[in-house]
């Protein structure tokens, strides 16, 4: 399971910030999942509540997913990523590495593969909430 | 918003020992068959090796060692590489297989940035990287993120080469990275114009390698090369390796 790296990467990084916040306890963490790297809630809740001792005992995990944007560089036409029209392995590659989404998906107008991945790509921390140490 | 990766990057390099990155301004120097080459000759002295293919848009060493396409990753935890010739093998071809990967800058970097994030290496001795050419996006974010990256620099005697070499060189220094040297590669006379300049820049040279034929013709095979001038190379840019890291020896 690949989304365990990255629940850690996730506490890591909300650790870091509750340690700059001087927060005593983190009762709400907000996650945003684009949806270009494809990566199931469910697996990330899991993987993310087998870690959460300590400063994240009582942490609630709001997981919301985002739409991923994507624009054609040379004709400017702008698309929603979806995995229609993929096969399982190129999903999979995806999810893996977003990027890579340059080797299999083509502008739908003009079938360039120089688009840029606009929004929606990956795993982002997008809010933390606490209680201070008073 | 936080892109949560960065703050695990460093942890995810924890256990290895040292970081070897291959590298030079130029392309087409021999980068790769010198990455390839070291990690193995590394790997065949006992030590724990990993070798991280990191030119994305060029990548080399998987055809260099000649990894069977049904060859992948682990999923646990992270991505586990799979072991390859004694070595924890690394690449984007995991994922792009034979195709372009028609990457800008800031896509390598993200690439790079996720690869670095979900890798997880065992305990290794060394991480020996695979460099694009050049000083773009990617090799930036590198000396940003992971500072303790060592450079063996490689260079061809062609004052093309060498003069993108300088440049680079002046980059580290001005970063304060460290430098473990210069290889002059595919050395067909016997000037020492390129060793005398190393030492005015206050560079070790690492010593030569000659233009050998079988080098070439070794693509695939990982023992024959091995058994050209490129692996005949290895012992004294492993020694001033090893001896670099043994406090020891200075
Ligand atoms: N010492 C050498 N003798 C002969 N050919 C070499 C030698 N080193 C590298 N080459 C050849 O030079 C070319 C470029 O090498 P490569 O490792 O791909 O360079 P880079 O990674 O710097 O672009 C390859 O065709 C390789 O076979
Ligand atoms: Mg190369
Ligand atoms: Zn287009």
């Amino acid at each position: 399971m690949h989304e365990w790296a990255l629940a850690e990467a996730i506490l890591t990084s909300a650790r870091q910030v509750a340690e700059q916040e001087k927060l005593k306890k983190v009762t709400d963490i907000t996650i945003r999942v684009g949806e270009l790297q494809q990566v199931e809630p469910q697996i990330l809740r899991f993987a993310l509540a087998q870690m959460k001792t300590g400063l994240f005992e009582n942490a609630k995990f709001h997981i919301r997913k985002a739409k991923s944007t994507l624009k054609c560089r040379v004709c400017a036409t702008t698309w929603q990523f979806s995995l229609k029209n993929l096969d399982k392995a190129t999903a999979e590659a995806i999810h893996f590495v977003p990027e890579v989404a340059h080797t299999y998906i083509k502008c739908p107008t003009c079938g360039s593969p120089d688009f840029e991945i606009v929004s929606g790509r990956g795993v982002w921390l997008e809010d933390i909430r606490g209680a201070k140490a008073d | 918003m936080i892109d949560p990766r960065y703050s695990i990057i460093n942890q995810r390099l924890e256990k290895i020992r040292r970081i070897i990155a291959v590298s030079s301004g130029k392309g087409g120097v021999g980068k790769s068959m010198v990455s390839t080459a070291l990690a193995l000759s590394l790997a065949n002295e006992g030590f724990r090796v990993g070798l991280f293919d990191l030119d994305f848009t060029g990548p080399s060493t998987h055809i260099i060692l000649g990894i069977p396409k049904n060859v992948q990753p682990r999923e646990e935890k992270g991505i586990v590489p799979p072991i390859v010739y004694g070595l924890e093998y690394m690449s984007l071809v995991y994922y792009v297989g034979d195709n372009p990967a028609p990457m800008r800058g800031g896509d390598v970097s993200n690439a790079l940035i996720e690869l670095l994030s979900v890798t997880q290496w065992g305990a290794l001795d060394f991480l020996v990287i695979d460099m694009p050419p050049g000083i773009g996006d990617a090799v930036l974010d590198l000396m940003r993120l992971v500072q303790r990256i060592e450079y063996l620099i490689v260079t061809t005697p062609s004052l093309l080469a060498f003069e993108v070499v300088k440049k680079q060189v002046a980059l580290l220094c001005e970063l304060k990275m460290p430098i473990l040297g210069i290889i002059e590669n595919m050395k067909m006379s016997k000037s020492d114009a390129i060793a005398k300049e190393t030492i005015m820049l206050g560079i070790k040279y690492l010593g030569e390698v000659p233009f050998d034929a079988q080098v070439e013709a070794s693509i695939g095979n990982p023992e024959k090369l091995m058994a050209t001038a490129l692996g005949s190379a290895m012992p004294q840019i492993k020694k001033a390796l090893i001896d670099r890291g043994n406090p020891n020896v200075s």
